[in-house]
This record gives structure tokens, sequence and C-alpha cells, in this order.
């Protein structure tokens, strides 16, 4: 699965390391999702949507 | 706020470890105790060996429910690494323990008794090397 994970993290000026404290997952786990190494879980997905205040589908998209 | 929300996670994370490490060290201890007390400290006495056992099977059930409560407050990448290498643990103790078992009956080219303890290293570095590999596999 594709995401827009870093560029959505940049946009909003955050290291792995904030978006991990905010989303209360490890820096590890969001450096695999951003590799395309480790999709999120479904409410993981919901947090990084609704953190970032857009759908779940214009983060992620089905490869 | 968040800052918090983060040190509450690493250090869920890190008290959880602490608490497994505890355990298994309390464990490791009292299977000493089993192991060489009898013999050595309280020369084979019935009830302070029945208490050494109670000790260590006290010991192991709380080692397991640190282990379960760890897994738990793990994020889902470090629960499926968790979880990922313990099936290849079970795996690696099934078959390895089977064939290790079949080969002392195997004639006289193999005249070793198998012993439950050579499974515990094999368990325990087969553990080691999945999460590491997993590790490096997800970094």
């Amino acid at each position: 699965m594709k995401n827009r994970l870093k560029v959505l993290r940049a946009e909003h000026d955050l290291t792995q390391a904030d978006l991990a404290e905010k989303l209360e997952v490890s820096r590890q786990t969001i450096n695999a999702i951003e590799k395309g190494k480790f999709d999120p879980s479904l409410p993981l997905a919901f947090k990084i949507s609704s953190l970032f205040d857009q759908p779940i589908e214009a983060i992620f998209e089905q490869e | 706020m968040q800052n918090t929300n983060q040190d509450t996670f690493e250090k869920r994370v890190n008290k959880s470890n602490g608490k497994l490490a505890i355990f298994t060290g309390l464990w490791l201890f009292t299977t000493a105790l089993l192991a060489f007390g009898p013999k050595l400290i309280w020369e084979f006495n019935f009830a302070l060996t029945l208490f050494a056992v109670l000790l260590n099977i006290a010991a192991g059930v709380f080692m397991i429910f640190a282990n379960v409560q760890h897994l738990k407050r793990l994020d889902e990448l470090g629960r499926k690494i968790f979880l990922e290498s313990a099936a290849i643990t079970l795996g690696v103790l099934m078959v390895f323990g089977v064939c290790y078992e079949l080969l002392s009956y195997a004639g006289e080219a193999f005249t070793f008794t198998p012993r439950i303890s050579h499974m515990y290293f094999v368990m325990g570095i087969t553990f080691i090397v999945s999460v590491f590999v997993s590790n490096r596999k997800y970094k």
C-alpha cells in the first residue's frame, strides 16, 4: 500500500518522533509505514486521518 | 500534552520490559534453586523441595502474565515483530525438538540423551535472532 505520510508530515513540519508521539506508537512504526514496509491497522489509519484532517483514501492508496 | 503521551508510551513499554526482566530473572533464580537446592542446600528435605516447586511455579506464572502484558503494551508493529518471532520459535522448537529426540533412537552414531534444557537454549537463541532480524526488516 502506498501512502503520503512522509509528505503530510513534512507539510506539517513534524519529525518522525513528533508524529510517533502524537499517534502513541514507536518511531520505528512511523518509519516502516512511510517506507511501505508496514501497513497500519484501521484504527491507526483513522488516527492518522484525523490528525492530518484528511480522509483515509487521501493518505493511503492501494497499489 | 503530546510530549506527555509519548513519554507515556515509551515509559509504558520500558516499564513492562523491566517487569518482564524482573519476573524472568526471578523464574531463573527459582529454577536454579529447585535444580541445586535439594542436593546442595537442604539435603532433600521434602517440605523445602515442595516449597521450591511452588515458588518456581508461582514465579513462572508471574513471568507468563508479565509476558502477555508486555505484548499488550507494544504498538502494532512491535506486536507483529513479537508474534512473528514467537511463531518462528514455536516452529523451530517443534521441528528440531522432535528430530533431536528421535536421533537418540537412531543407533550407535548418536549416543546422547535428549534434555529439555538444550531446547531452552535453542528457544532463547531462535527468539532473539528472530526479533533482531524482524527489527532490521522493519527499520
